[in-house]
Parts: structure tokens; C-alpha cells; sequence
């Protein structure tokens, strides 16, 4: 493995760029590599393992136990890229992926831009596959936005890159498999949390009961029950919590929340929240790829082929961001795409490439089973989806309250892009990774239509910010001078 | 908010916050340094002034925003924390007018 750690030392062209050294991007980049293709891995973060694995080869927190072997599992991932002759550029953004101007031959080369520390560049991929992996989906609630709140998987990243753990009166909400896993791994670590509010809607229970052989025969059933008998432990659990809000001036003190007829307030010095994960799509909208909004894990998902490439030539989506299968089904799509991209630039034939994949698709098969029953089980409800509280900020960027977007519907502003130009929802630094599908299921909800037919934002590259220093800096084609000049 | 887990070891890095010295452990972002720190809110709300901190921790809530040796807008998240760098808490929109180079200065 060689590391880039500034623009001018990446190649002009490579026939392979992944973005996002998650499982998926590792698993990519390694076999890309092995397959002879010249590839590179760039990633926003300063050491590789994506959120799931992040800081795996760097962490603080070494005693195993503590974020279990299911987390150790990565470090495979990383010694095969490591071991691989793939390029990996941490600290690297990209803000954008096109269409090359030039394409260098007919697979349909991209032109990727890119910074790391300050300074900008545009090189060129034959193929590309972004492994962007998943965000934890929005939980707007009351209060959401005052210091002390945060997401459960922010305070897990903050454990794994730093050993830190969250003080004082520790309550954690919401619902899925992760939230029972991050509670798991912040208690292992020596955080004290007192309450636990339980928002998995018990009605779920009856829809998913259909899918449970599946999961009874899947690995997922014996880490489940692992993790639900130690939360029982020295916790309070509250389940069937209907309403949550988070209450202080300048900082959370307390949080509220009803379950069946009784409301509750508790003090609370460090609130998280956890409602599930959702695809990040903000790049492949960005570039252009046809999204379909899926009916069970109600989020945007890429519309991909067998190779995870989408509608869009050359571009390819591996792991949670073609649609979430967690950790281990990431790693296995991202080899499966880098076998498909290893097709598309003649490195194998068809033959040779189905060869290879059918014993990854018969592993992905299996540790997929089990997904769809939690998937079902824990689909938030739609009071934590939809805020049913007018003052409730729903885009925390620009402060567009729920009540806000509802009083502009009823004048007849019917999705969100046109929202946009009435209220900014969206168009603060985050660009609707926050509010995209609140804004969404919101705008659906009051005109009475489907989230699919709503749409969602349409997004543009950057699709992060770069300043106007680093794109003046970047070198001009021929062509861009002359549609400029007089 | 947060507290380090003991016995951690690991080498310790010196920078201030809003002028304060603060230490940190290599390898922290901005962002973890200033939870570790137990600052309170790390910037206000160009809309509002509503007091915000880290949200997500990686990448995608732009919450965290700090100016870093004195440009504004940088993700606290992303950027690991270094010896001597100098953090501010932002209050409100990033200020282009501290960041332009002083009359006199070379372009």
C-alpha cells in the first residue's frame, strides 16, 4: 500500500478510485489491486475503518472485550489493503464526480475532485465506486439541537478514536439493533447510563413475526439476545416511549417523554439518540443516480444492477450506500463491485468474474439473512420521523421549524426542492443530510402522497464545502478558458 | 459532558481553546478534544445565535464547525488536533473580513 498525503502526489489517471475506507472501500480497494487495476482509496477520515471499524488502527480503548470481536473483525480489512498494492489518501474529500470531459477510452471515465489538507485537484478514474456507507438517520425530537444532545453513534466514534465516554446522567434513545450495541459498548467502557427509552413501536412486532424464521436461523438471533439480556442489567429500560423531548437554555438539563398514559422527566446531563441507519446518497444524487425510496427501511436507496453499478456509467456503490446489510454484507459488496468494475476495464471475463463471485454471493447470502425481520421490527414509528410538534427544527442548519414546512405546503409548495427557495431548508453547510428525508416524509404526510412521488433534493457537487481559494488554484482546461473568454 | 477513560497513554498534545490552553491525546480530533475539554457549545447559529455542539462526530451534521488557526468553517470532526493550533469557538457566520490578509500584506 502506498499513502498519499497530498493532492500532487496522486496520479493523473487511475483505472480504479474508491471513496470511503469503510468495509465496503477496503474490501474494494484490495481486490481492485489484486485484480491488477491501479486503484486508490480516498477517505475523509485520518485513519481507515470507515464508522464501523473507525480507529481501528489507532484506538485507545485496546482491551477487546470492551467493543467486542465483531468490531476487531476489521483489522483483516485493513492488513489485506495494507498488503494490497492499492494507493490510499486519507484526510481526502471529494467534493465532486462527473462525466471526464475527455474520456480516456469508452468505459466511461469520471473526473473526481478532490482536497486534502487545503489544497484541491481533479484527476480522472476509469471506474468509480463510492463506498459512502451509511449516517444514522434523522431524529428530529424537540430540543434535538442543544449541546449535550447527540447521536449514539457520535459518542461511540468519540469512545473508539479517543476513550472517551459520556458523563454525568447518561440516557440514550430510540430503537435498533445498533442502539443496543453502542449502549453495550459505552457500558463495557465504564459509562454509566441510567435510563434507556425504548421508542421499537410494540405494533412492529405482528409485521415482522412473518420474517422471523429467517432470523432465527441467522447469527444475528444469539448477538441479539446477548445484547438485550446485559441491557436488562443494571439499567432501566422504558419501552413503548411515544414522545421524547430534550429540555434546557444553553444546554440539555432534562428530557421528557411519555410512555402509554404517563408523561416522565428526568435530568439528564448527556442525551443520545439512535433511530437506525440510513444510506448516505448525498454523492451518488449529487452525480446523478436514479434513487428509489424503499417501502421497509423508508429511505432513499441507488438503483444498482448485479455489480452495484448504478444508472449511472462507470459509477458504482458498494456497502450500506446501496441500501443497509451491515458490516459484513459491505465488505462482501464491495468485492463483488470491484469485480464488476474489473470486468468492465477487461482484467477478467465473465466467466472469470462469476467464478469468483459466487462463493462471496453465497456468504452475502447468509449474512444477510435476518435483516429483513429487524428492518421490519425496527422501523421507527412515524411520530419520530414526522414531528407531530409545529416548534420541533426539523432542518438544523437553518433552524425550518415542522410547523414552518406545514404552514408552506398548504400555500401549494408541493416538494422539496421548491421548499427550498421558500424556507432554505437544506441549504445550510450539512446540504439536507440532516433534514433530506424528514423534509421528505413531511411533505408526504401533509399532502397525503408517497414519499417516492414527493422526491427528495436534488443535489449539486460540492457536494463538501471547498473554498474559493482551492478551485481558483485549480488548473484550467483549454475549454474552460475559452467559455470564458471574450 | 464526556470524561477520558483512564490509563489510555498515548502522547499528549498542548493548543488552546478561545486563547485557554487545553491538552489533548494525539490521534483526537478537534471535535473529541473539545468534548474532552468540556466546553459547552462550540459555536452559535448564524440564524439564531442558538448555542450548537458536535452532533454526529463524523462528517455529515457540520454542527461542530470551528475556526482553525483562524479560518473559519472547519470541521472540527474531521481535523485531527496538533500541537500549538489555535481553536475558536465560532460565533455565528464565518467572518471573511478577519481572514483576509492586512492592507500591505503580499497576495
Amino acid at each position: 500500500m502506498k499513502t498519499i498525503k497530498d493532492v500532487a502526489a496522486l496520479s493523473e489517471c487511475y483505472d480504479l478510485l474508491i471513496i470511503g475506507a469503510g468495509p465496503a472501500g477496503l474490501a474494494a480497494a484490495a481486490t481492485g489491486a489484486e485484480l491488477g487495476l491501479s486503484a486508490v482509496l480516498v477517505d475523509e477520515n485520518p485513519a481507515p475503518g470507515g464508522q464501523i471499524y473507525r480507529g481501528i488502527t489507532t484506538t485507545p480503548v485496546t482491551a477487546k472485550e470492551t467493543l467486542g470481536a465483531d468490531y476487531w473483525r476489521g483489522t483483516d480489512l485493513v492488513r489485506s489493503l495494507e498488503a494490497s498494492k492499492a494507493s490510499y489518501a486519507p484526510g481526502a474529500t471529494v467534493w465532486s464526480v462527473g462525466p471526464a470531459p475527455d474520456s480516456p477510452d469508452a468505459t466511461g471515465g469520471m473526473e473526481v475532485g478532490v482536497s486534502i489538507n487545503g489544497a484541491a485537484r481533479v484527476i480522472q478514474a476509469r471506474q468509480v465506486i463510492a463506498a459512502t456507507g451509511a449516517l444514522e438517520r434523522p431524529f428530529p425530537v424537540p430540543g434535538w439541537t442543544l449541546p449535550g444532545v447527540m447521536t449514539a453513534g457520535g459518542a461511540q466514534i468519540a469512545l473508539k478514536t479517543s476513550g472517551l465516554v459520556p458523563d454525568g446522567k447518561v440516557v440514550v434513545a430510540g430503537s435498533g439493533p445498533l442502539l443496543y450495541l453502542l449502549t453495550a459498548q459505552l457500558r463495557a467502557a465504564g459509562a454509566k447510563i441510567s435510563v434507556m427509552l425504548d421508542t421499537t413501536p410494540l405494533e412492529n412486532w405482528g409485521r415482522a413475526i412473518r420474517h422471523a424464521p429467517d432470523f432465527l436461523r441467522s447469527p444475528y438471533l444469539s448477538k441479539g439476545l446477548k445484547l438485550l439480556l446485559g441491557a436488562n442489567r443494571g439499567m432501566r429500560i422504558v419501552r413503548g416511549v411515544k414522545a421524547i423531548s430534550a429540555h434546557g437554555d444553553n444546554q440539555v438539563t432534562s428530557v421528557r417523554f411519555r410512555h402509554g398514559s404517563k408523561e416522565e422527566e428526568l435530568p439528564c446531563d448527556v442525551l443520545l439518540l439512535h433511530q437506525g441507519v440510513v444510506p448516505n446518497i448525498n454523492l451518488a444524487n449529487a452525480v446523478g443516480c436514479a434513487l428509489d425510496w424503499d417501502e421497509d427501511q423508508l429511505t432513499w436507496v441507488p438503483q444498482t444492477d448485479d455489480w452495484y453499478e448504478t444508472s449511472v456509467k462507470g459509477f458504482t456503490i458498494a456497502g450500506d450506500g446501496a441500501g443497509i446489510a451491515g458490516a459484513e454484507g459491505a465488505a462482501l459488496r464491495g468485492r463483488l463491485a470491484a469485480l464488476g468494475a474489473g470486468h468492465r476495464l477487461g482484467r477478467l471475463s465473465a466467466q472469470e468474474r462469476d467464478r469468483t463471485a459466487a462463493p462471496v454471493r453465497a456468504q452475502l447470502i447468509r449474512a444477510s439473512r435476518g435483516r429483513r425481520f429487524l428492518d421490519v421490527l425496527y422501523q421507527p414509528a412515524k411520530a419520530f420521523r414526522v414531528p407531530t410538534a409545529d416548534d420541533t427544527i426539523v432542518c438544523r442548519c437553518e433552524e425550518v421549524t415542522a410547523g414552518k414546512l406545514r404552514e408552506t405546503v398548504a400555500l401549494g409548495v408541493s416538494g422539496p426542492n421548491q421548499m427550498k427557495s421558500f424556507l432554505r431548508c437544506g441549504m445550510g453547510p450539512c446540504q439536507g443530510r440532516l433534514c433530506g428525508l424528514t423534509v421528505t416524509e413531511l411533505i408526504a404526510d401533509a399532502r397525503g402522497v408517497s414519499p417516492g412521488e414527493v422526491g427528495g433534493y436534488r443535489l449539486r457537487p460540492p457536494i463538501k464545502p471547498i473554498t474559493l481559494g482551492e478551485l481558483a488554484a485549480l488548473p484550467k482546461t483549454p475549454a474552460a478558458i475559452k467559455a470564458v473568454e471574450r | 459532558m464526556f470524561r477520558r477513560l483512564p490509563d489510555l497513554g498515548g502522547e499528549t498534545v498542548t493548543f488552546t481553546i478561545d486563547g485557554h490552553p487545553a491538552t489533548a491525546r494525539l490521534g483526537d480530533t478537534v471535535a473529541a478534544a473539545l468534548l474532552a475539554s468540556g466546553i459547552q457549545s462550540c459555536r452559535t447559529t448564524p440564524v439564531s445565535g442558538a448555542p450548537r455542539a458536535p452532533y454526529c462526530m463524523m462528517g455529515v451534521c457540520f454542527e461542530c464547525l470551528v475556526t482553525i488557526n483562524g479560518i473559519g468553517n472547519r470541521q472540527g470532526c474531521l481535523i485531527p488536533v496538533a500541537e500549538g493550533m489555535v481553536v475558536e469557538t465560532q460565533k455565528g457566520a464565518r467572518s471573511i473580513a478577519s481572514e483576509l490578509p492586512a492592507k500591505g500584506d503580499a497576495a
